[in-house]
């Protein structure tokens, strides 16, 4: 997996904020003028547990999109597409709501070790 | 009723990448309000709490949409602002399109600190819908009790302790007190089904002046719970009628879902580690005590609601 954008508060991601900026050039009042910013803003490193979609098993019934509280699960035409695992946080509920058990929680460490042990392999 | 296939397609307005603890109930219930405004242009008002600080960090806000922010206190009063002066420049047609305005607030928010600002708000008539969250407690600034808290709950500010277990007093009931400001629509729900949610917030987004609604959203750091069974904890909550979902419009009180039969509050108590001590002997009498408590309610609501009031068969 790619490294995760973590920013750290200095706003790398967005007009408003330059590492080299002057403070009078922040914008009045901390006024936001890009509806929706936060979605640069990666929260995929607080995850311990990633969801793992069981293509098989899924009905398409997008209940965990539904359910999702950061908006991490992408539908594309009304079918279940795949995980935005840059936002992802981990907290099982998609897992927990699926009516068909289609989707499945690992350890990060696990899946981090494994893909190790294959690359070895390879 | 529109399907979740095509409720999907509508623009995500509450993004991620907000810092909201994994597994807030709070993301879950605002995506929902806010994709049944549909493609309506929605102004959203936020009152201080977990969402306001975790979803507008600067120089980022989570919110798809225009969002102004209040204090603590008054967001009733500033939605209510807002919605004004759209109403004065449509007037004077310097504004075309048309705007549906909501405010979030915790219970916090609503239930105390912003308690005067919303009644107002509702009072004077504006064209708003105001969304309560009610997680229980405040949980923003580390949990200390609200009027939203339940009896027996252990927070900060009412720890349970040898002498005393938990808080002491029944929670507010916020809906019935919104009611009674004879507004067009309040409604109480729980994201146990979503169906519900979306209905009732469609609603209040179509109704012509002001509308209340109440959601039921569990804090994991706060409750104790386990993170990923929160759809369950909020069932367990509507099935032992501790939060009976019912709605009133125009005046006419309507219960929405009434369990078929009796289940104690055990159920809801028992996966929640601040009601943990209630379980310990020499306890028994606050369980008995938070029971009755339910019952009276539950027997009181249904009155209201013009239904035979007595208690589902054990």
């Amino acid at each position: 997996m790619t490294p995760f954008n973590r920013n750290f508060g200095q706003g790398r991601n967005t007009k408003a904020v330059r590492l080299d900026m002057n403070w009078k050039e922040l914008t009045k009042a901390g006024n936001i003028y890009e509806p929706g910013n936060a979605a640069t803003y990666e929260t995929g490193d607080w995850r311990t547990i990633r969801p793992v979609w069981n293509k098989d098993r899924c009905i398409h019934c997008l209940i965990c999109w539904r359910y999702c509280p950061d908006a991490s699960i992408i539908s594309t035409d009304g079918k279940f597409d795949s995980f935005d695992y840059k936002h992802c946080k981990g907290c099982g509920i998609c897992a927990s709501v699926c009516p068909v058990h289609a989707i499945d929680m690992f350890s990060e460490d696990e899946i981090d070790r494994r893909e190790e042990a294959r690359k070895n392999e390879e | 009723m529109a399907t979740l296939k095509e409720l999907a397609k509508v623009e995500e307005r509450f993004v991620g990448g907000h810092r909201l603890c994994a597994g807030c109930g709070h993301g879950i219930s605002v995506r929902m309000v806010l994709n049944a405004a549909e493609d309506a242009n929605v102004v959203v008002g936020c009152a201080t709490g977990c969402l306001e600080v975790a979803s507008t960090i600067y120089p980022y806000t989570a919110w798809n949409c225009s969002f102004i922010h209040s204090a603590f206190e008054n967001a009733g009063a500033t939605i209510g602002g807002v919605e004004a002066a759209y109403k004065s420049l449509k007037k004077q047609g310097k504004l075309d399109k048309d705007f549906k305005f909501v405010a979030f607030g915790g219970d916090g928010g609503t239930y105390d600190i912003g308690f005067q600002s919303l009644s107002g708000a509702m009072e004077r008539g504006h064209n708003i819908v105001y969304v309560c969250l009610d997680n229980e407690a405040y949980m923003n600034t580390g949990i200390q009790r609200s009027s939203a808290t339940p009896m027996g709950a252990d927070t900060t500010t009412s720890p349970a302790g040898k002498v005393v277990p938990g808080k002491q007093q029944p929670r507010k009931d916020l809906t019935a007190i919104m009611a009674a400001h004879n507004i067009p629509y309040a409604a109480q729900t729980a994201i146990s089904n979503w169906q519900d949610v979306h209905r009732k917030a469609k609603k209040a987004f179509d109704v012509e002046g002001p509308a209340f609604i109440n959601i039921l959203s569990p804090c994991p750091r706060g409750w104790r719970y386990n993170t990923p069974d929160i759809v369950e904890l909020v069932k367990a909550a509507v099935e032992t009628r501790f939060w009976p979902m019912y709605e009133v419009e125009n005046g006419k009180w309507k219960l929405n879902y009434k369990p078929k039969k009796y289940v104690p509050i055990e159920e809801f108590l028992k996966p929640q580690g601040r009601f943990r001590h209630l379980f310990a002997p020499g306890n028994e009498h606050m369980i008995k005590a938070i029971q009755e408590e339910i019952d009276n309610r539950w027997l009181a609501l249904l009155e209201r609601c013009g239904e035979t009031p007595e208690l589902p068969p054990k």
